[in-house]
């Protein structure tokens, strides 16, 4: 009986009686869910333009909060750290390019999924060997107070990590539908033999997607760097990508960022209000459990494109 | 040609038979202690420094002394990556190596301790978990190859407890105070609860536990409730990033940082410096000093970076973790040494080293010889307390700085001691084990 109060009752009790508070979970939960979906997007991205599932894009975040934070720690300006990670991005979508994807061409997409794992690893322990495994304070002055408003705490920091994936989400839809390289880079993605009969130049198309991977990666590298310095565990944030991923498609921009606000959300109110039934720190799996759900009714998440095949 | 076949293959043999008479010796005057650290992955930024403290103690130890007693002390590092199964493949790559196999271990990982526990008393090694593992190894009868001095978990719970009744104005006024617990997610993180419940239950504060899933990047769940709470404390079992994660989400919430307190594993310099000025006014628990201003820091720069102090501060020197590194080294070679009191100078096996942890006794003479007048406090072992009655201090983080903002601080053992004993009893039930008569 208790358990059924604790699971159906209480929980909703709860909410309606503190409703300035439930304003502040689900608050709260989208700006953790712009959070994820700036590491989300990076996945997107090189699913929708290669037909690829990047295991190492957190890695990636990983190697280029390293980068930007070890140029700075020598004594680089921000603006031209900034930079320079830019072109080791850059330097990096080549080298994949040329040493990974160019001996892959059409070949099965499992088998590109575990050329990515094994870049997942290069890229810890390169990360790791040139810049070092201690913690790293990443401080690019953005600001981090905190005001009410209404009885509802904001967060100067959060804000701007949502202006920041508003932008970055804009910017990204334009490029894909709007620019002859998206249209190019979606032809790609469907059929990578058929794209380069008509005369796409798939090498140079992959090194533009993962460059501007890298580049988003490097944007969710600083913002949660910023956030609780730069270390490994960055690279473990593409475990709380995964779900958003499920929920908001592979292939959709958008999805992304709508995944990641329902799965922030999502899992701030299961932790907070049905947490204590499970003995507390169900968020983790929870956020794979509300994907999972979504998975049996839309397989394809609800933005993704849906694939039929004829046998 | 045959005498010269001859000659040629008796040198061979005796070159052979010199070579291993000469190897053996060297091997003969070596103590080997394994090291198992974790310099990458998650947690690496709490491994790293207490593995330097490690190092270059026991390199100390060899250069400046010669070894202990004339043994020189070998160590091999093996990277856990603070994850258990690894633990254990370092644990069965490194028991048998050395001269007289692995003198103990210190496992840095309360993980990784509870599965070396029944392994120890079968392989005959030592594990010294200090101030980490499984509490209950302080009954020495029933864990005999387990040492957990110079304080467990549930002291350091019930220490802190005593720190807020005397912040608070006496024990009385703990009734009805709000009291948070934000712990790990794992066997280290529950650690505390077991105590922190028996104490609600004894002095009345209503007590909230709030656990956080590996690695603790995330918070913002477990701060909207603490804001929501508004606990007058908060008490944290934290490892890795969840520390310095917590400490920027408590300043976001304008928590007042004076009154949160981590436990002896939150408080280190990588965990207070992402926060910047948020942090200032964070408390942790501890039972060492931090910095580099003592005498066996001077002595780490001369003998082991010679001379060159910011190479040293490089590696970490005077963070409190480091810190921790070396006064774990310190134990452990002033046990072997012990053992060396009774069984001469020679390689120690793990039982000798075990008998040297048992009958520890590093008292304050020693602990200035050692250059570390101040830095920590000595301990006693014995048969049956393998916690002894160490104390700790609350220190404060000041924006550049750790200080002390308390005396020391006994745990409240005649509550810790029966839970401890009761735990052991059951543990020694369950596996079979007949407890030592001490």
């Amino acid at each position: 009986m208790e358990l059924l109060n604790i699971l159906f009752v209480a929980p909703f009790v709860d909410i309606t009686s503190s409703p300035v508070f439930f304003a502040e979970v689900v608050i709260g939960g989208l700006m953790t869910g712009v959070m994820y979906s700036l590491v989300a997007l990076g996945f997107v991205l090189i699913f929708k333009a290669s037909g690829v599932f990047n295991f190492a894009q957190g890695a990636m975040v990983l190697f280029a909060a390293l980068t930007l934070v070890g140029l700075m720690e020598r004594g680089v300006p921000i603006p031209l750290a900034l930079a320079g990670t830019v072109l080791v991005m850059i330097a990096l979508a080549m080298l994949i390019e040329r040493m990974m994807l160019r001996h892959l061409v059409n070949q099965e997409g499992i088998i590109l999924f575990m050329a990515t794992i094994g870049l997942n690893f290069l890229l810890e322990g390169a990360g790791q060997i040139a810049w070092g495994s201690n913690v790293k304070v990443l401080d690019l002055g953005i600001p981090n107070q905190s005001f009410e408003v209404a009885g509802i705490l904001l967060n100067q920091f959060d804000l701007f990590a949502a202006a920041i994936a508003a932008v970055m989400v804009t910017v990204l839809a334009v490029f894909f539908q709007k620019t002859t390289i998206g249209r190019a880079l979606r032809a790609v993605a469907d059929d990578h033999q058929a794209a380069l009969s008509v005369g796409i130049p798939l090498k140079t198309i992959w090194v533009i997607v993962w460059s501007v991977a890298g580049i988003v990666a490097l944007v969710a590298g600083i913002m949660w760097g910023a956030k609780s310095g730069v270390q490994f565990s960055l690279s473990l944030i593409a475990l709380k990508a995964l779900p958003v991923l499920i929920l908001g498609g592979f292939t959709s921009v958008p999805g992304a960022i709508i995944g990641g606000l329902i799965i922030g959300v999502g899992e701030k109110i299961a932790e907070i209000y049905w947490g204590p039934a499970f003995g507390g720190a169900i968020e983790g799996w929870f956020a794979y459990m509300l994907a999972l759900a979504f998975l049996m009714f839309r397989p394809q998440g609800l933005f993704g494109e849906k694939i039929i095949e004829r046998v | 040609m045959k005498f010269r076949s001859l000659i040629l293959g008796a040198l061979g043999v005796a070159v052979g038979i010199t070579g291993i008479a000469l190897s053996k010796a060297a091997y003969a005057a070596e103590q080997f202690i394994p090291m198992l650290v974790y310099r990458t992955g998650p947690y690496a930024p709490s491994g790293i420094p207490v593995a330097n403290g490690f190092r270059d103690y026991y390199t100390l130890v060899n250069k400046r002394d010669g070894g202990i007693n004339g043994v020189t002390v070998t160590f091999e590092e093996c990277e856990t990556k603070y994850d258990t199964k690894i633990g254990v493949e370092c644990y069965e790559k490194l028991k048998g190596k050395g001269p007289t196999g692995a003198s103990l271990f210190n496992p840095y990982s309360t993980g990784i301790t509870y599965q070396l526990i029944p392994k120890a008393s079968v392989d005959k090694v030592p594990i010294l978990s200090m101030g980490y593992g499984r509490t209950s190894a302080a009954d020495g009868r029933v864990f005999e190859w387990v040492f957990n001095f110079p304080m467990t978990y549930w002291s350091q719970a019930s220490a802190f407890v005593k720190y807020v009744s005397r912040q608070e104005g006496g024990y009385d006024k703990l009734k009805g105070k709000n009291i948070v617990h934000v712990y790990h997610n794992s066997a280290y993180g529950k650690e505390a609860n077991p105590t922190l419940v028996a104490l609600a239950k004894r002095y009345g504060y209503k007590l909230t536990l709030l656990a956080v899933d590996h690695p603790g990047q995330e918070q913002k769940a477990t701060w909207l409730q603490i804001r929501r709470l508004k606990p007058d404390w908060v008490f944290m079992s934290g490892w890795g990033v969840m520390n310095s994660v917590a400490i920027k989400e408590a300043a976001a919430i304008n928590f007042p940082m004076d009154h949160f307190v981590g436990n002896w594993w939150s408080g280190t310099d990588a965990d207070v410096i992402p926060a910047g000025q948020g942090s200032v006014g964070y408390k942790s628990t501890t039972f060492h000093s931090a910095g580099s201003g003592f005498p066996v820091h001077a002595d780490i720069i001369k003998h082991v970076y010679g001379g060159d102090a910011a190479k040293a501060k490089e590696n970490n020197i005077g963070e409190v973790l480091y810190n921790r590194g070396m006064v774990n080294a310190m134990f452990g070679i002033e046990a072997i040494r012990t053992a060396m009191g009774k069984y001469g100078n020679k390689s120690m096996t793990g039982e000798q080293v075990r008998w040297g942890l048992e009958n520890l006794n590093v008292e304050n003479a020693r602990l200035q010889a050692l250059g570390m007048k101040d830095f920590t406090r000595g301990v006693k072992v014995s048969c049956a307390d393998h916690e002894t009655g160490g104390s700790l201090r609350i220190q404060q983080w000041d924006g550049t700085k750790w200080k002390f903002v308390s005396q020391w601080l006994s745990p409240m053992r005649d509550i810790v001691r029966p839970m401890i004993e009761k735990d052991a009893a059951m543990f020694a039930k369950e596996n079979k084990i007949t407890p030592r008569s001490c």
